[in-house]
């Protein structure tokens, strides 16, 4: 019955993928290329222990985004609002440990604080909006991302905590080698394995715990099953809709931090890479909210980001990732509700039966 | 405010804002802020975000909210750029709109046919049509002449642009006077008739005939009903699923139209990142507008005019932050006589707050015009929320025949 259960729900996931391998295909086949060649350099060029490595991180980061995402689509909130979380949440994390000078075992934590708190606080304009105003989620935390990224433009462009930190671009005090991240030359000498990983981990875990083996977590599934049934159960929605929201903005504000504390420049710059919320979104979907699934799907995305990059010298445009990116997140949500269209038809049918049964033998 | 007539509550409203916008003008000490040159360009540069703000009324009013007009928009940007580019710009125009369809006939399928979460599938649109959009440009315009990676050869020729002279010129005229809300109005309509494209006016008609089509016509009624109550609409014999594709086909065209406006008439060619989110704030204008073309166009005449400011002189944020402020000082005022304390408090200290910025800074920066768009949907949101009516079953899935 559970390996069934795991094969179901790797099915969708799986189909979608291999989905999405055909539309390139097809697509590549359209415009001329040789399609096993650009494939093979994709499978080559993303192996190398370089690539590996990259992978690894950016996969770091897109997990943490995703559990961000998951926790609220947990209760049917959608937090589209990680993107603005994040760099906010970075831009100050990264100006306050710039401005430290002290042992990493106490600059690190502040900083992962500083991140999570203004996270935190960015979604919590978005909560307090749904909770007392009844605003949409999506759309206040859509304005919100906009509103971070004028936010962090006039401080680091107008503020004098924007300083010139790289090379022609401006961004926060670089961050003293104290209030880094060790790394690991695991994979490749030349690159490393940023340490966020292990913090990656660990909010998987917990991510994985507080749901499934807390009240709370308990409460917030329900919540996202049924509200009405929930609230009728003495669970306090509105609560849970702030707390919910709280803990994902808290989450979403250390995205950033992989990248800060372990590459260069150290330094929240304007250059800053942006939209890892809206792939938290997509890999949130695909790994069913899961987190093994998340962390399938996020090291899925980082390959595929990671092994395009060869493709611009193979002559075909690298956006041809995107375009696969965008066809799994599409066929993983059709292949789900048809999964669930099939599910109630055959729940109702077997309800049927049943009745049907019971009704002959009575009369 | 207790006039009757709707028409002259809006009028009302219009010269009450153009007085407070005079004040700020003077205030400021920039004429610029209403001249000529700031009202055409904030005429221009409304029209994308009032077509993509259009588009998303017209899915919304079926009942399918549309978070993927970005990507139809930057699809269309794509389309305007390699037909405009070929074969001249109502070329263009056309690929535009087919290049917006076809993403939304992809998000139709996804939404109504197989019913899936709405915001996730238009969030799904917007990463398939910007990678669609890139890797396509790269193939069409890397190798071809005045072209590169991310941006198309010009397009050829120019979309014919009306000026007329004996109204614009003396209007500019007296707006250079600086006489209190006589010239503020007069560079207003003088800007309206200075460099107008054929695609602004195809905007303003297109928007008159959404409100017909939607509100005087039978095929209107249908599809509203389609978002209204669709199971109501089932029984009396209207084919919801079809009226909610043709509702999502337009609003694509619409938002591919908007698209068509950035690469033809805003630059002359296709360039990578040209929508800048402003499918998103078309969707902030539909809210604005409370999903009402009305509404949703004057929605967008604000939010291009404060995006135009970015690009002027800087004394222009002075007195946009001054107007901001006034305009919720008064707001603050009527909300006090009908009785809504609280939010009228907080409009009350948020602009003398925004007074106090005004009078303790001589320089403001262009990032304050950047978010004021979002603070104002916020704003919006967070105080008239009870007000607003979307369309009752907007962001539901809908399956034929699956109420009894």
């Amino acid at each position: 019955m559970n390996r069934q259960k795991i094969l179901n729900s790797l099915a969708a996931p799986l189909l979608a993928v291999a989905f999405s391998l055909v539309v390139v295909t097809i697509i590549l086949f359209a415009f001329g290329s040789n399609v096993f060649e650009v494939f093979n350099a994709m499978a080559v060029y993303g192996t190398s222990p370089r690539s590996l490595t990259l992978m690894l991180n950016l996969a770091t980061t897109y997990y943490i985004s995703a559990v961000a995402v998951a926790i609220g689509f947990k209760m049917n909130l959608f937090n589209i609002g990680v993107n603005g979380q994040y760099m906010l949440g970075g831009m100050c994390a990264a100006a306050v440990a710039g401005s430290l000078n002290l042992p990493g075992v106490v600059a690190i934590p502040i900083t992962i604080f500083v991140a999570i708190a203004v996270g935190a606080a960015w979604a919590g304009v978005a909560a307090w909006l749904k909770s007392a105003r009844g605003v949409s989620e999506v759309i206040s935390t859509i304005m919100l991302n906009f509103i971070a990224l004028g936010l962090i433009s006039y401080t680091i462009i107008r503020t004098n905590v924007g300083r010139p930190a790289a090379l022609n671009v401006r961004g926060t005090e670089i961050i003293p080698p104290n209030g880094r991240m060790v790394g690991w030359n695991l994979l490749s000498p030349s690159i490393k394995v940023y340490g966020f990983i292990i913090v990656a981990i660990l909010i998987g875990v917990l991510y994985w715990f507080v749901l499934n083996r807390t009240v709370f977590g308990y409460d917030l599934r329900a919540s996202g099953l049924s509200a009405s049934a929930a609230s009728a159960s003495g669970v306090n929605s509105k609560r849970m809709v702030v707390i919910t929201m709280l803990i994902s903005g808290g989450i979403a504000g250390m995205v950033g931090l992989p990248d800060l504390l372990g590459n260069d420049p150290y330094s929240y710059t304007l250059n800053f890479p942006s939209g890892y919320g809206f792939t938290g979104i997509a890999i949130a979907l695909l790994g069913r909210n899961n987190p093994i699934g998340i962390a399938f799907g996020a090291i899925l995305w980082a390959f595929l980001d990671v092994s395009s990059q060869i493709l611009d010298i193979e002559n075909v445009p690298r956006e041809i990732v995107t375009i696969m990116q965008g066809v799994i997140v599409l066929a993983v949500v059709v292949a789900y509700e048809l999964v669930r269209r099939n599910r109630v038809k055959s729940e109702q049918q077997n309800v049927g039966e049943a009745l049907a049964q019971k009704e002959s033998s009575a009369s | 405010m207790n006039t009757k007539s709707p028409s002259i509550r809006i009028f009302a409203f219009f010269i009450s804002a153009m007085t407070l916008l005079s004040i700020s003008r003077i205030f400021a000490d920039t004429n610029d802020l209403t001249s000529r040159g700031t009202m055409a360009a904030a005429f221009g540069l409304a029209v994308p975000i009032g077509l993509a703000g259009l588009g998303g009324l017209w899915s919304e009013r079926a009942g399918i909210v549309n978070i993927g007009l970005e990507g139809m928009m930057i699809l269309g940007t794509f389309g305007a750029g390699w037909a405009g580019w070929q074969w001249g710009p109502w070329a263009g125009v056309l690929g535009a709109v087919t290049f917006g369809m076809l993403g939304a006939l992809l998000f139709a399928i996804v939404t109504v046919s197989f019913g899936v979460d709405q915001i996730i599938a238009g969030t799904a649109i917007n990463i398939l049509g910007l990678g669609l959009a890139q890797f396509l440009a790269k193939l069409a315009f890397s190798n071809a002449p005045g072209g590169g990676q991310s941006q198309s050869p010009p397009v050829k020729g120019l979309l014919p642009s009306v000026t007329i002279d004996f109204i614009a010129d003396p209007l500019n005229t007296l707006q250079q006077k600086g006489w209190f809300v006589i010239s503020d109005l007069a560079g207003m309509f003088s800007g309206l008739f200075y460099h107008l494209s054929y695609l602004t006016i195809l905007t303003v008609i297109l928007f008159v005939l959404t409100g017909w089509t939607l509100w005087r016509t039978s095929f209107g009624l249908r599809l509203r009903s389609a978002g209204e109550s669709p199971s109501a609409a089932e029984t009396l014999g209207v084919n919801v699923i079809r009226y909610k594709y043709i509702a999502v086909i337009i609003s694509g065209s619409l938002a591919g139209l908007a698209g068509a406006y950035l690469a033809i008439v805003g630059t002359n060619v296709y360039r990578g990142g040209q929508t800048a989110g402003r499918g998103y704030i078309g969707l902030a204008t539909m809210i604005f507008g409370n999903w009402r073309p009305m509404g949703t166009g004057i929605g967008a005449t604000v939010f291009g005019y404060i995006d135009t400011l970015q690009l002027r002189d800087n004394a222009n944020i002075r007195g946009l932050v001054l107007f901001g402020a006034l305009v919720l000082i008064a707001l603050a005022f009527l909300g006090l006589r009908s009785g809504v304390r609280a939010t009228s408090l907080a409009f009350l200290i948020i602009g003398s707050a925004l007074v106090g910025g005004f009078l303790a800074s001589t320089n403001m920066a262009p990032e304050v015009a950047q978010v004021a768009p979002y603070v104002t949907t916020l704003l919006v949101l967070a105080t008239a929320s009870q007000r607003l009516r979307p369309p009752a079953t907007a962001g539901m899935a809908y399956r034929k025949g699956e109420s009894h």
